[in-house]
């Protein structure tokens, strides 16, 4: 293991020959406005302070690890162990970022914010701390997106957000990404945008773990109180991949604790239909503002994807997550549509948690690799979110009409 | 010299602004892309540029992103937008082409096969959007050895030591993006044009162009008096949006003959 590897990005941004900054000239001074702040921010004691105070008390962190006895009993193998991020108020881990982009740009002054969402969580988080520190806030969905989410997109109105539909595109996910670039570069000095995975032009990739690092230094911490060590492997899911970022990144130094990183395979690595660009070995490409693997056709076009979790319905991947693939450290593997409900299932009925779909998938792999493994190995799994704004999908599938 | 060098210094010496028409490649469809270079070239443009259509383009605004997606939707390729230069070339020998558009295709294309092919189809500038200086050196450095310029942007919101670094990076012009936003946004600050373009000038050691925004005759004058050339792209688009089929090559280049005959009452005041 590289030990330069945790000190990545370098001053550019760079994971390897990824991440960068990609955009068009009217953004960079921002970025670099935005990374000088982020980088006296992380090192002033005030900053640091008032973050893990509204971790504490407004979040309701630290997360516990729970250990799912009756799961692990019935796969009979490994222990399953759960990192709780679904008690996060919002209800996923998006809101640690949320609350330090926001106390950022409480800092730098910015009256107003900005956000893309795809299924609505990182939107309804980013409302959230919105009306929490009073600014103005607009969140950019796919219009797709913003009919299959009804439910999350009254939530963000109700905390005080507007919601614009994108048409753009195959409006989803990366459209709304695009449009919120383009309102940002239209009114770059009043406005923050909160960009919501480890992806985009440096520092977003770098901040956003910085931010979501507080799941797995709490792990670090938990694991020994409560399990008189670290775990074998700790399974996180990737979209874009900030929770498995999030839960890795304090991993990396320890060497015999394995990072498996679960994309969505959908319908199936080989239907084409997944949203799983490593892999399925997708080429590098540039998009949204960083150098990554890019599901795209022979011509550099970004081709669409699925997956039956919205959240990881995304064409590329954070390029940290890129790096950590190439150089060994962590493995990325991808668990179907099916395997994912079936953990979702598994998890109501035999812990009493409704897991969000994303995380149902991390769940899945770790129930298939359980049962192969002796009892006293321990597998850490991120539940990255809870699954009440899955209802309507789960029903769905089970043939059932609200 | 490159045929972008040879034209500014014949408009130069004629005591005129350069035009720059943009129009995205394959819209409304592919067969109608050379005859509206053709018709842009009889109304006037010095220079043409041509959209290389992208599913994601970050910097553009609607009318733009439409024409990418109706140009994508007929199956539009960087390798098919090659050939159309190819063909435009095969008629055309002084007219300088650039290509316009985003990273992606390109790097999929891979730079080396890019600057080769881009060289043999008579492609004379490529301004890559998402491109920084900073993040292309090997890009540079591939076009560069093909004879190719590559054209970089100044924003509103870059400093002077910025200039500095891109007017280094770059060749054949610069393009200053007149507004904070992106393409085709309203309301262009003339005041704030005007202080900038000098101070660019002054650095830049190449013609500035001035593009984002520019709707009509009397906007196009006001920054030819400022700039060495004048970029018009959305509202270019818009006019093949708004055409019939059969309409469109003659209402281009009606408009874009409007704007041609404001700007040359420019070089008639000077002269």
């Amino acid at each position: 293991m590289a030990d330069g590897q945790h000190s990545f990005p370098d001053a550019q941004g760079h994971f390897g020959p990824y991440g960068g900054i990609f955009v068009a000239e009217t953004l960079m001074p921002a970025l670099e406005e935005l990374r000088a702040a982020f980088e006296a921010c992380r090192e002033d004691q005030t900053f640091i302070a008032e973050l893990e105070h509204e971790l504490r008390h407004y979040v309701g962190r630290p997360s516990p690890i729970y250990h799912a006895r009756r799961l692990s009993e019935k796969l009979g193998g490994a222990q399953i162990l759960l990192k709780r991020e679904d008690l996060n108020h919002t209800g996923a881990h998006k809101v640690n970022n949320c609350i330090g982009q926001a106390l950022l740009a409480k800092r730098m002054g910015k009256p107003r914010v900005i956000a893309e969402t795809g299924a609505g969580q990182h939107g309804v988080a980013t409302a959230t701390v919105a009306a929490r520190y009073g600014f103005e806030c607009v969140v950019y969905m796919g219009s797709e997106d913003v009919k299959r989410q009804a439910a999350n997109v009254y939530r963000m109105k109700l905390l005080g957000a507007s919601v614009v539909p994108v048409e753009s595109g195959s409006k989803t996910l990366k459209d709304a990404l695009n449009e919120a670039m383009r309102d940002w570069v239209t009114n770059v000095s009043g406005t923050f945008y909160i960009i919501g995975t480890v992806a985009g032009p440096h520092p977003y990739p770098m901040m956003v773990r910085e931010f979501q690092t507080v799941i797995g230094r709490e792990c670090l911490t938990q694991m020994v109180e409560g399990f008189g060590r670290q775990p074998d492997m700790v399974i996180a899911c990737v979209g874009g991949g900030s929770n498995s970022i999030g839960i890795f990144h304090p991993y990396i130094p320890f060497d015999d604790v394995r990072l498996l990183g679960v994309e969505a395979a959908g319908e199936g690595i080989e239907t084409g239909r997944h949203s799983a660009p490593l892999t399925s070995n997708a080429r590098a490409g540039v998009l949204h503002g960083n150098r990554t693997y890019v599901m795209q056709d022979e011509n550099g076009q970004v081709i669409e994807t699925h997956s039956i979790s919205a959240g990881l319905d995304y064409p590329a991947v954070g390029p940290e997550h890129a790096w950590l693939k190439d150089s060994g450290r962590a493995e990325y593997l991808a668990v179907t549509d099916t395997e994912a409900l079936d953990a979702f299932h598994a998890l109501c009925r035999l812990e009493g948690i409704i897991p969000a779909l994303e995380s149902a998938h991390a769940l899945a792999q770790a129930m298939k690799l359980a049962p192969g493994l002796a009892r006293d190995k321990l597998l850490l799994v991120c539940l990255s979110g809870r699954g009440d704004k899955d209802m309507h999908t789960v029903a769905e599938r089970s043939g059932i009409q609200f | 010299m490159s045929r972008i060098q040879i034209t500014f210094q014949r408009l130069q010496a004629e005591g005129r602004k350069a035009l720059i028409p943009f129009i995205t490649a394959g819209d409304p469809d592919d067969e109608l892309t050379l005859p509206l270079m053709r018709s842009l070239i009889k109304a006037g443009a010095d220079i043409i540029e041509l959209g290389v259509p992208f599913s994601d383009p970050m910097a553009d605004g609607p009318v733009i992103q439409r024409a990418s997606e109706r140009a994508l939707a007929k199956g539009m390729s960087l390798a098919r937008v090659l050939g159309i230069v190819r063909a435009f070339r095969a008629e055309d020998t002084a007219t300088p082409v650039v290509l316009m558009g985003y990273a992606n295709p390109i790097e999929a294309m891979g730079f080396g096969a890019f600057a080769e092919a881009a060289r043999q189809a008579g492609v004379d500038g490529v301004l890559v959007v998402d491109y920084p200086p900073e993040e292309c050196a090997e890009f540079t450095a591939s076009v560069r050895a093909a004879g190719i310029d590559q054209i970089f942007l100044l924003a509103p919101t870059s400093s002077e030591q910025r200039f500095r670094e891109v007017a280094q990076a770059g060749s054949g012009y610069l393009y200053y993006v007149s507004l904070k936003g992106v393409t085709g946004a309203a309301s262009l600050d003339f005041d704030e044009i005007a202080s900038r373009i000098p101070r660019i000038r002054a650095v830049a050691g190449m013609p500035v162009g001035v593009g984002f925004g520019i709707r009509d005759a009397e906007t196009a004058k006001r920054i030819g008096m400022l700039a060495d050339a004048v970029v018009i792209g959305s509202r270019i688009v818009q006019e093949i949006e708004a055409s019939p089929r059969e309409r469109v090559c003659a209402n281009v280049e009606t408009f874009v003959r409007g704007i041609r005959v404001a700007l040359d009452e420019l070089a008639g005041a000077y002269s």
